[in-house]
């Protein structure tokens, strides 16, 4: 049983931490390390790795349970990518299909207790983001040249009102970066700093000896009902971010509006 | 005023943006509803406009909440 002295001890924050697991020296006064951090990212490629192996591994006309997985999440991304940015698109296949299984698996193996969420930290995610603003202003001016730019230029609007949308339109396609981002992290962030706060109820409750037990039986069934919203969010953040860079993507192949 | 107790005040301030996500992904999901049940048949089409309309507003809310947790852990 928790003493109350443990129950103020409850740190939401704690399960952020980075700690560093190899330290291989120092490089202009900043450490290098392989941290807690680049443990997680590395089991989740291994992670994706072994599942898309194995089911692909027997390629069965009638897929099995696996194969028909791996499958769904084919077409899944590939039916996004062809409705954003149609069949040119496709070339960005690897990039968005890589992007949401990293995310993917990023935040459901983030949802195992005392395991480290990835993309809880906004390093990570703004990496991401800048990974997809990159391609697509790189390849937006390899493809069209200076004719990228129209993307600021809507068609049909009067011309007294154009440098005002101009700016606009500037402006917005400057924020994508960080609301793309800062989304994805500070969901994951608020889930679960939620998730832990709700636990600390019940060490706190547990603290009041038996009346406390019957009492934390709420927050535990409220953690239970977190924890399946938890996964769904896993789940949509990943699936808002693929296809937001779809819809980037298809931006840089199509700039006319 | 202890400046943490103007920080936590802010950081309540803060979340009242938060409501106003509220009523836009209310309202979002609302027509999105209403649209569904007039035509069925259309419904399934537009669940990707529907999640980039979640996606933008729910990142407004997210903002103000990011304000808030900064005031109160940064």
């Amino acid at each position: 049983m928790a003493s109350s002295a443990d129950a103020d001890k409850v740190d939401p924050i704690h399960q952020f931490a980075v700690n560093n697991l190899v330290e291989f020296g120092e490089l202009g006064g900043s450490i290098i390390a392989f941290n807690t951090a680049g443990l997680f990212m590395v089991i989740i490629v291994l992670a994706i790795t072994a599942f898309l192996l194995l089911s692909t591994s027997s390629r069965g006309l009638v897929p099995g349970r696996l194969q028909s997985l791996a499958e769904m999440a084919y077409e899944f991304i590939a039916g996004i990518l062809r409705e954003a940015a149609g069949p040119e698109g496709m070339r960005f296949f690897p990039l968005v299909f890589s992007l949401f299984m990293f995310i993917l698996f990023a935040n459901l193996i983030g949802m195992i207790p005392y395991f480290f969420t990835v993309t809880s930290h906004l390093i990570v995610t703004a990496a991401l983001a800048a990974l997809v603003m990159i391609t697509v202003v790189g390849y937006g001016f390899y493809k069209n040249g200076i004719g990228f730019l129209n993307l600021f230029v809507p068609s049909g609007v009067p011309g007294f009102l154009m440098p005002m949308i101009i700016l606009i339109e500037v402006i917005s396609f400057l924020s994508r970066p960080i609301s793309l981002s800062v989304r994805l992290f500070a969901n994951m962030l608020a889930g679960h700093i939620t998730l832990k706060v709700f636990a600390g109820f019940i060490v706190s409750l547990s603290a009041f000896g038996a009346l406390g037990y019957g009492g934390a039986i709420l927050p535990f069934i409220l953690i239970v009902a977190l924890t399946a919203l938890e996964i769904l969010v896993a789940f949509l953040q990943a699936y808002v971010f693929a296809m937001l860079t779809c819809m980037y993507l298809n931006d840089a192949i199509h700039p006319s509006h | 005023m202890e400046p943490e107790a103007a920080a936590l005040i802010g950081a309540g301030f803060a979340c009242v943006g938060m409501g106003g996500a509220a009523v836009g992904l209310g309202h979002i999901f609302g027509n999105f509803l209403a649209g569904a049940l007039r035509n069925p048949a259309a419904a399934d089409g537009q669940f990707g406009r529907l999640i980039f309309g979640f996606a933008v507003i729910e990142a407004l809310g997210i903002f103000s909440l990011l304000i808030a947790l900064l005031l109160i852990f940064a």
